[in-house]
C-alpha cells in the first residue's frame, strides 16, 4: 500500500490538510446544487404563478415567525394517497418565489400545500385561536394572540424591494402601492379592482371577523387562504415535468 | 490594567446595541437588541470589576508559555455541562407538549419556538462548547504547542457563548429564518463568522506550532470539521436584510434551490458538526482512556478522505419525492448508501482500538460509555443509509421515525462520547485524583443508555404506524383513517419518548453534581468496581 504511505506528506503540512479537505468536501455541493440554477426543467412551465401580495407576505412572515414549518410541511409527495388527501403534488414552480422555502421535514400537523380554499376564513380563525375547538384530537398550540395583535410591518415596500433584489419580479408599480395594498386587501370597503389586477386570484375581505383593525390574524389567514390556489392545472401536462 | 482593549470593546458593543434598540426598524429588532445590551452592560461591569491597578511594570503572574492554555477548556467544560442539560430540559419539555398541547404558553412558548430552542441547544450549544472544548484541549496535546493567538481563545469562547445566547433568545422572541438547524437571523450568522474564524486561527495555528512531524488524525478532523462548517454556514445563510437595522431577511436562494442548498447544509452539520467533530473526540480520548494505540492508521486514513468527500453529496435524501429533480435525489441516495462503509471505517476503528483492553468494559463506567458511544455511532450510521433508500423514505419521511433516528445519534452517539470525554477531562482540567464518584457515571451510563433505547424503539413503533395509517386503504378504495385520528393515536408514544428523554435527562444531572463535587474536590468513598487494585492487571 504505497499509496497510502505518501499519506504523511500531507500529515506533515497543515496547509495541504486544510486545502485538501476543502476541495474534497466542495465537490459534492458543486455538482449537485449548481445545476439546479441553470437546468431549465428544474422548474416547470406553468401558468398562474405570481408574487405574493404584501398581506400574504406579511402572513408568510409570521407563518415564518411562528415555526410553523417545524410541524407542517408545504410538499405533496407524488402518491395515491397523498394526493387524495391533499390534492395535486406539489411542483417545483409552485414555491419559485419563496424565500426561503417552507418545505417542511416532519407533519405533526397534516400538509399546508393546499389548504388554501379548502376551510372558510371563519374556521381558520376559530381553529388558530384554539385549534381544539374544531379538531378535538389536535396538538396544536393556540395563537389567539394573533387575533389581538395589530399587524405592525414598518414600510412593506422594503420587504418587496429585499425580494426583487433575490429574484421576485415585484414591478415598481407593486413596490409604490405596496403599503396601500397591504391595507386595502383586508379591508372589505376598499377598492381592490388595482390590486386583483396586480396579484390575480387574491383573496380579499376581512379575514379575522374584526374589520375595525388590520391584525396579523388577517395577514397569516390571507397566506394560508392562498397557498397551493395560484397554479392552473387545467392547463398543466404532468408528462412536461419529469425530470 | 487588564484587558483594557477587551474591556473597552464590550463598552463600545454595549453603547451600539443600545443605538440599535433605539433606532430599529422593528420591534422585534428593539428587544433583541435590548437583551444584547443587558449581557453586553452585565459583561463589561464584570470585566470592570476585576481591574487590578498594579503599576506599569510591575511583575504580572504571566502564564508561561510553555504552559498548555487550559483555563477556557475549564469554561468549555463547565458550559458543555451546563448547556447540555439545558437542551434536555426544553427537549423533555417540548416533548411533553406534543403529548399536552396545553403546556403550551402563547406566544413565547409555544412548540414551535421552543423545538428550534431544543434543537440549537444541544447541537450548537451541547455539542459546540464540547467540540470548541475538547478541541482545543486535543490540539495543545497532540502538538505539544500551546494554544495559538493568546486571548483569542477567549474570544471564541465568550463570543460563541453569546452566539448562543442571540440565537435562543431570537428564537422565543420570534426571530427566525425558517430554515431547520439554520434559524438565527443574518446579524446573528454576521457574528457567527466572525467567531468562526477566530476559531479556525486558533486551532490552525496551533498546529502550525506544533512540535510534533505529524498531525495528529484527531486533528484532521476536527479541522475538517472546522472548516466544512464555515463553508455550510456562509452559503446556507445568504440573505437580503429588509434593513440593516431590522430582524428580517430574504434567503438569496428560492423554492428547490433554497431546498437543496438548506439540506446541503442540514445534512452536513449532521456530517460534520456531529459526526467529523466528534469522531475527532473518539479518536483522542478512547485510546487514552483505553492506553491504546488506534487500532489502523491507514483505516484512518481511507475512512477521513472517503467520510468527508461522501458526507457532502447525501443531503438530497431528505427531499425524497418532493419536487427536486429526480436526478437529485437518486444521486444523493447513492451516496448516502456508499456513505455507509467509511462511516463503519470509523466505528470499526474506536472499537478495535479497546483490543486487548475488553475487560475495561467491565471495569471502567467512562470506557462502558465511549463504547456505547461507537456503538450508537454504527447503529445509527446503518439506520441512516437504510432511510435514503426511496422505498423506505416514502414511508418513514414526514414521521416520528426520522425524529428517533435523529436522536439516537445526537443521544446516543454524540451525548455519550461527550459524557465520556467530560468525565476524562474534569480530573484532569481541575488536578483531581479522581473523579468524585464512578458509581455516578455508573447510574449515568444506564439511565442514559435506557432512556435512548426507550426513546429509540418508541420512535419506530410510532413513526411505521403513522406512515401506515396515511397509506391505508379500505376494500373499497377509501383512506381509512382522517389525519386527526393519525394524530390522536400518536398519544401514547409522545407519552414513553418524554419518559425516555427524562431518564436521559436525569443521567446528565447526575453527571453535573459528580462534575460540581469533583471540582470542589471531593472524593466519594465507596466500592469502586471499575479500579482493580494496583499491581493485578487482568489476563490479556
Amino acid at each position: 500500500m504505497s499509496l497510502l504511505d505518501k499519506h504523511q506528506f500531507i500529515e506533515r503540512n497543515a496547509t495541504l490538510l486544510l486545502v485538501g479537505s476543502l476541495l474534497v468536501v466542495s465537490i459534492g455541493g458543486i455538482v449537485e446544487i449548481a445545476p439546479l440554477f441553470y437546468l431549465e426543467n428544474t422548474i416547470e412551465k406553468v401558468d398562474g404563478m405570481r408574487p405574493y401580495t404584501p398581506l400574504e407576505l406579511a402572513g408568510r412572515n409570521i407563518y415564518i415567525r411562528e415555526g410553523c414549518y417545524v410541524c407542517h410541511s408545504q410538499m405533496i409527495r407524488p402518491f395515491r394517497d397523498e394526493v387524495e388527501r391533499y390534492g395535486h403534488y406539489s411542483l417545483a414552480a409552485e414555491s419559485m418565489y419563496d424565500h426561503p422555502f417552507q418545505w417542511g421535514s416532519k407533519r405533526t400537523g397534516p400538509d399546508l400545500a393546499r389548504v388554501g380554499d379548502r376551510y372558510s376564513n371563519e374556521w381558520h380563525v376559530q381553529h388558530l385561536i384554539e385549534p381544539r375547538d374544531v379538531v378535538p384530537e389536535s396538538v396544536m398550540p393556540s395563537y389567539s394572540f394573533l387575533k389581538e395583535n395589530t399587524l405592525e410591518v414598518t414600510d412593506v415596500s422594503m420587504d418587496l424591494k429585499a425580494n426583487r433584489t433575490v429574484g421576485v419580479p415585484y414591478t415598481d408599480e407593486m413596490i409604490a402601492e405596496a403599503n396601500a395594498d397591504l391595507k386595502a386587501q383586508a379591508d372589505p370597503n376598499a377598492d381592490t379592482s388595482a390590486l386583483l389586477a396586480r396579484y390575480p386570484k387574491a383573496k380579499v375581505g376581512d379575514f379575522d371577523g374584526d374589520p375595525t383593525k388590520l391584525t396579523e390574524m388577517d395577514a397569516l389567514v390571507a397566506y394560508l387562504q392562498m397557498l397551493g390556489t395560484l397554479v392552473d392545472f387545467s392547463t398543466y401536462d404532468d408528462t412536461t415535468g419529469y425530470r | 490594567m487588564n484587558y483594557p482593549l477587551e474591556t473597552a470593546a464590550l463598552v463600545i458593543g454595549t453603547f451600539l446595541a443600545l443605538l440599535g434598540a433605539a433606532y430599529a426598524h422593528d420591534s422585534l429588532f428593539a428587544a433583541h437588541m435590548w437583551v444584547l445590551f443587558l449581557t453586553l452592560g452585565i459583561s463589561s461591569i464584570v470585566m470592570l470589576r476585576r481591574v487590578s491597578f498594579a503599576p506599569v511594570g510591575a511583575p504580572r503572574a504571566v502564564p508561561a508559555k510553555s504552559e498548555y492554555f487550559d483555563e477556557v477548556i475549564k469554561y468549555g467544560t463547565i458550559a458543555t455541562v451546563f448547556w447540555g442539560v439545558v437542551g434536555f430540559l426544553v427537549g423533555v419539555v417540548v416533548a411533553m407538549q406534543l403529548a399536552f398541547p396545553d403546556l403550551n404558553i402563547e406566544p413565547w412558548l409555544n412548540f414551535g419556538r421552543t423545538r428550534p430552542l431544543h434543537t440549537s441547544a444541544v447541537i450548537f450549544a451541547f455539542g459546540g462548547n464540547a467540540l470548541i472544548a475538547t478541541s482545543f484541549y486535543v490540539v495543545q496535546r497532540t502538538c505539544r504547542a500551546r494554544l495559538f493567538g493568546g486571548n483569542l481563545g477567549w474570544f471564541v469562547f465568550w463570543g460563541y457563548q453569546l452566539f448562543i445566547v442571540m440565537a435562543a433568545t431570537g428564537y422565543l422572541l420570534g426571530i427566525t429564518q425558517g430554515k431547520e438547524y439554520a434559524e438565527p437571523e443574518w446579524y446573528v450568522d454576521i457574528w457567527l463568522t466572525i467567531v468562526w474564524v477566530a476559531y479556525l486561527v486558533v486551532f490552525l495555528g496551533t498546529i502550525f506550532m506544533r512540535k510534533e512531524p505529524h498531525i495528529y488524525v484527531a486533528n484532521w478532523f476536527y479541522l475538517a470539521f472546522i472548516v466544512t462548517i464555515a463553508m455550510l454556514h456562509i452559503v446556507n445563510n445568504l440573505a437580503i436584510p429588509v434593513s440593516f437595522l431590522g430582524i428580517k431577511s430574504y434567503s438569496a436562494f428560492s423554492g428547490v434551490q433554497d431546498a437543496l442548498t438548506q439540506w446541503w447544509y442540514g445534512h452536513n452539520a449532521v456530517g460534520f458538526f456531529l459526526t467529523a467533530g466528534f469522531l475527532g473526540m473518539m479518536y483522542y480520548f478512547i485510546p487514552k482512556q483505553v492506553n491504546r494505540p488506534v487500532y489502523s492508521y491507514r483505516l484512518s486514513i481511507i475512512h477521513f478522505w472517503a467520510l468527508i468527500f461522501m458526507y457532502i453529496w447525501a443531503g438530497p435524501h431528505h427531499l425524497h419525492y418532493t419536487a427536486l429533480p429526480d436526478w437529485a435525489q437518486t444521486l444523493g441516495m447513492v451516496f448516502s448508501i456508499m456513505l455507509w462503509m467509511p462511516s463503519w471505517g470509523g466505528m470499526i476503528n474506536g472499537l478495535m482500538t479497546l483490543s486487548g483492553a475488553w475487560d475495561r468494559i467491565r471495569t471502567d463506567p467512562i470506557v462502558r460509555m465511549m463504547v456505547m458511544a461507537v456503538a450508537f455511532y454504527g447503529m445509527a450510521t446503518f439506520e441512516g443509509p437504510m432511510m435514503s433508500v426511496k422505498a423506505v423514505n416514502s414511508l418513514s419521511h414526514y414521521t416520528d421515525w426520522t425524529i428517533g433516528h435523529v436522536h439516537s445519534g445526537a443521544l446516543g452517539w454524540n451525548g455519550m462520547i461527550t459524557f465520556g470525554a467530560i468525565y476524562f477531562l474534569v480530573p484532569k482540567l481541575w488536578n483531581r485524583k479522581r473523579l468524585y464518584s464512578l458509581q455516578l457515571v455508573n447510574w449515568h451510563f444506564w439511565l442514559a443508555t435506557l432512556g435512548i433505547v426507550l426513546y429509540a424503539a418508541v420512535m419506530w413503533v410510532a413513526g411505521i404506524q403513522q406512515g401506515l395509517m396515511w397509506r391505508e386503504y379500505d376494500d373499497q378504495g377509501f383512506l381509512v383513517y382522517s389525519f386527526a385520528e393519525t394524530v390522536a393515536a400518536m398519544f401514547p408514544y409522545y407519552l414513553m419518548r418524554a419518559l425516555g428523554g427524562l431518564m436521559f435527562l436525569a443521567g446528565a444531572l447526575l453527571m453535573a453534581f459528580n462534575v460540581t463535587m469533583t471540582i470542589l474536590g471531593h472524593e466519594r468513598q465507596e466500592r469502586t468496581p471499575g479500579v482493580a487494585p494496583a499491581g493485578l492487571q487482568p489476563a490479556e
